[in-house]
C-alpha cells in the first residue's frame, strides 16, 4: 500500500486529549408545511483524534441529518460544531472550503454519489482541481496513488463509474474523499448497499487507512454488529435525540438503555445454537414531527413508567465513560 | 415428510442486448410440508430469479426457461398453461416482496387489495365474506384497528405496516407455500424481528411451507429449518441450518460466516473478506464459479465443475474437497 503524507500522524500525541471535533447542543430543524420536524434535536459529542465513533438508530432518527451538519452540509438551526477549537459554521463561504479540506464525506449509494459522465480521473480529481493543488501530470500521479490506495488498479483512471461493481464504486468514493488528506470523514453508511462479502473488504480498508493516514471517524450505519466491529465508541439515537453513548465494548455487552437493549436484542445472530429472550418492540417510530412528551422512547419503551411522559431524561454519565437518558437511573 | 416443491435442474437464461445471461443454471432443491428453507445468497446469484419462476412471474422473452421442472402439486409448474398457473398463484402459492410501498397498489385501499385475491380464487364468496376474511387475514397479522385500516391506501402506513399487510394479501387464501424475498431488507431491525416473529408464527400455526430468501445470515439462523446456498446461478450447498452454520463444507458457505461480524464476537476477530467479486453470468467459468475467489482451489476447479454430492447425512456440497481423491488438499484445507 502506498503511503501518504501525513501530518495528522505526528499531532496526534500532541492533541490526545483535546477533541477533534466537539459537537455542542446542535439542533437541526426542518420546517414541514406550518409544522417543524425536528429531525436533530440536541446533539453534544466529542470525538478525539484517530478515533470511530458509531452513531446508530432506525430510520428517522436523525443520524444522516446530524452527519450532514456536522460536514455542514446543511446549515443548524442551533449549536455549534467545534472543529480543532473552532465553530465552523462561523466560517464565511470563502474560509470554509479550507475546512472542506479537513472534514469529507463517504456516501451510501455509490451510485448515486458518482457522476456517470466523469471519468475517474476526473471524478478522484475533482476536489484537488477545485482546491488548486497540482495539475496535468502531477495530478494524474495523485490519482493513480489514490486508486492504488483504496485498493484498485491505476489502469483504471480512464474508466467511467458503470463499468465498476458495487464495492468498487465505493472505493472510488473513499479515494475521493480521501484526495485532500482529510482529517475527519463522515462514513454515512458507507456499506449498506454492498454486499456482505464485499462489506468486509471495505470496512478493513477503512481500518487500514485509518492506521495508516490517522483518520478520525464518523461512522453512521443501523447495522450494529457492522457499527461494533468498526467503532471505539457508539452514539445510540432515536428521533433526534440521544439515548446512550459508551465505548463500543460496554455497549454492546451491558446496554444500559432499555432502547439499547431491544435493538441489540433484535439484531439476528447468524448461529442457530444460540436461543435469546429477544425484546420484541411493539408499535413504529413515531412522527419526528410530533414526537412524544418527555422521553421520545417512552410509547415504545416495555419500562416506561409515570415520569417518563412529563419530564425528558437527563444525560448522564452512568458509569465512567458511559452516558445514558433514562429515568431508570435517576 | 412429503414433499411440497421440488425444483430439478432448472435452468433459466435472459436475452439482453450484451448477450444471454446465464442467470439459473442448474439449481435443485426441495421444500417438505410445514418447512421453511432459506435461499442465501449474494445479489445477481439467481435467487430471486428462482423464486419467481416457480410463481412463473418471470416474463418470457427476456427470460428463457431451459432445461428441468418445477414440480408442485403433482404438476410441473412450467410446463402448465397460464390459465392453470393463476389458479395457483396466489392461492397454493404466494409470494412477499422486498419493497412493500412499490408492490402495493398506491391508489386502491388496503381491504380491496386484500379482498381481490379472495374473490378470485373463490368464485362463489359473496363480498361480505371475502371482507370478514381480509379482515381476519389483517388482524392475524397484528394489524391495530383492522377495521379502520380496511379503509386505508398504504400511503398511509408506516413500512412494517405495510410489510404486514402484504403477508396479510398472502396469506388470505391459505397458502400452502410462501416465498418471501428479503421480507426484512429494508425494515429497520426492531420492525424486522417483528415480521420474523410474525412469520414464524404462522408457519407454526397454518403450517405453511415457507421460501425465504435473504442475504442475512442472522435472519436465516434464527427463522429457517434448512439452506440452500447459492452461488453464480448454482446451488453450492444445502444443510440443515445447524449443520451449515456448525459445519460449513463448501468454501463459499465458510466464507460467508467469516466476512461478517457477529455482535456477540469479540473486537479483536479480524473479519475475513473473501477476495475478488462474482463472475459475470453474461459468460459464466467453464470450471467451478468459486474458483477465482476460493481459498483452497485445485488445479481440477478451473475446468471442471463439480457436482452436487451428499457429503453427510442431509448436507450437499459441489465442491472437488469432497472427492475421495481430494482427501489430502481437503485436511490442508481445514487447517
Amino acid at each position: 500500500m502506498v503511503s501518504l503524507k501525513n501530518k495528522t500522524v505526528k499531532e496526534k500525541t500532541v492533541n490526545e486529549n483535546s477533541p477533534l471535533v466537539e459537537i455542542k447542543n446542535l439542533k437541526k430543524y426542518f420546517s414541514v408545511g406550518s409544522q417543524t420536524l425536528k429531525a436533530v434535536d440536541g446533539l453534544d459529542l466529542k470525538i478525539y483524534p484517530g478515533e470511530t465513533v458509531g452513531l446508530v438508530g432506525e430510520s428517522g432518527c436523525g443520524k444522516s441529518t446530524a452527519g450532514r451538519t456536522i460536514t455542514r452540509l446543511y446549515e443548524p438551526t442551533d449549536g455549534e460544531v467545534l472543529f480543532q477549537g473552532k465553530n465552523i459554521f462561523d466560517y464565511k463561504q470563502g474560509e470554509m472550503s479550507h475546512i472542506r479540506r479537513e472534514i469529507q464525506m463517504i456516501f451510501q449509494d455509490p451510485y448515486a454519489s458518482l457522476n456517470p459522465r466523469m471519468k475517474v480521473e476526473e471524478l478522484i480529481g475533482e476536489p484537488l482541481a477545485i482546491h488548486g493543488i497540482s495539475k496535468g501530470k502531477e495530478r494524474r500521479k495523485r490519482v493513480e496513488d489514490l486508486l492504488k490506495l483504496v485498493g484498485l488498479s491505476p489502469e483504471h483512471i480512464t474508466r467511467f463509474p458503470h463499468e465498476f461493481s458495487g464495492g468498487q464504486r465505493q472505493r472510488i468514493g473513499i479515494a475521493r474523499a480521501l484526495a485532500l488528506n482529510p482529517k475527519f470523514i463522515v462514513c454515512d453508511e458507507p456499506i449498506s448497499a454492498l454486499d456482505v462479502s464485499i462489506q468486509a473488504q471495505v470496512v478493513n480498508l477503512l481500518k487500514e487507512l485509518q492506521k495508516e493516514m490517522g483518520l478520525t471517524y464518523l461512522f453512521i450505519a443501523h447495522d450494529l454488529s457492522m457499527v461494533k466491529y468498526i467503532s471505539d465508541r457508539i452514539l445510540v439515537m432515536y428521533l433526534g435525540r440521544m439515548m446512550e453513548l459508551s465505548d463500543s465494548e460496554s455497549l454492546t455487552k451491558d446496554p444500559l438503555h432499555p432502547y439499547t437493549q431491544a435493538l441489540l436484542s433484535a439484531v439476528p445472530i447468524p448461529d442457530p445454537t444460540i436461543k435469546r429472550e429477544r425484546i420484541v418492540l411493539k408499535g413504529d417510530v413515531p412522527s419526528p414531527i410530533n414526537p412524544p412528551s418527555g422521553c421520545v422512547f417512552r410509547t415504545r419503551c416495555p419500562k416506561a413508567m409515570e415520569i417518563c411522559s412529563s419530564a425528558v431524561p437527563e444525560w448522564k454519565e452512568q458509569k465512567p465513560g458511559h452516558f445514558v437518558a433514562c429515568h431508570l437511573y435517576w | 415428510m412429503e414433499n411440497l416443491l421440488e425444483v430439478n435442474d432448472l435452468h433459466i437464461t435472459f436475452h439482453t442486448y450484451a448477450g444471454k445471461v446465464q442467470a439459473v443454471r442448474g439449481v435443485n432443491f426441495e421444500v417438505k410440508k410445514g418447512e421453511a428453507v432459506a435461499i442465501v445468497g449474494e445479489s445477481g446469484c439467481g435467487k430471486s430469479v428462482t423464486a419467481k419462476s416457480i410463481m412463473r412471474l418471470l416474463e418470457t422473452p427476456p427470460a428463457e426457461y431451459g432445461k428441468g421442472s418445477i414440480n408442485f402439486g403433482g404438476k410441473d409448474l412450467i410446463k402448465i398453461s397460464e390459465k392453470e398457473m393463476q389458479k395457483i398463484r396466489g392461492n397454493d402459492i404466494s409470494m412477499i416482496f422486498q419493497d412493500p410501498m412499490t408492490s402495493l397498489n398506491p391508489t386502491t385501499k388496503i381491504g380491496s387489495q386484500i379482498m381481490e385475491g379472495i374473490l378470485k380464487h373463490n368464485s362463489n364468496i359473496s363480498r361480505k365474506d371475502a371482507y370478514d376474511r381480509a379482515l381476519e387475514t389483517l388482524t392475524l397479522v397484528g394489524i391495530p384497528q383492522p377495521e379502520k385500516r380496511m379503509q386505508q391506501y398504504p400511503h398511509e402506513f408506516s413500512g412494517g405496516m405495510r410489510q404486514r399487510a402484504m403477508i396479510a394479501m398472502a396469506l388470505a387464501c391459505e397458502p400452502k407455500l410462501l416465498i418471501a424475498d428479503e421480507p426484512t431488507t429494508a425494515l429497520d431491525v426492531t420492525i424486522q424481528a417483528q415480521i420474523l416473529e410474525l412469520m414464524k408464527d404462522i408457519q407454526r400455526r397454518m403450517e405453511t411451507s415457507i421460501i425465504l430468501i435473504t442475504h442475512d445470515l442472522g435472519v436465516v439462523a434464527e427463522t429457517c429449518e434448512r439452506v440452500v446456498v447459492m452461488y453464480a446461478g448454482k446451488v453450492v450447498e444445502t444443510g440443515t441450518v445447524e449443520a451449515i452454520f456448525s459445519n460449513p463444507q463448501h468454501p463459499y458457505t465458510r466464507g460467508l460466516l467469516k466476512t461478517v461480524p457477529r455482535l456477540d464476537m469479540e473486537k479483536t476477530a479480524p473479519l475475513v473478506p473473501i477476495i475478488g467479486s462474482p463472475p459475470d453470468l453474461l459468460d459464466p467459468p467453464k470450471g467451478c464459479p468459486f474458483y477465482p475467489r476460493c481459498e483452497s482451489a485445485m488445479k481440477v476447479c478451473k475446468d471442471h465443475d463439480p457436482e452436487l454430492e451428499v457429503v453427510e447425512e442431509g448436507q450437499t456440497a459441489a465442491c472437488w474437497l469432497h472427492h475421495p481423491m481430494a482427501k489430502a488438499a481437503q485436511l490442508q484445507a481445514n487447517v
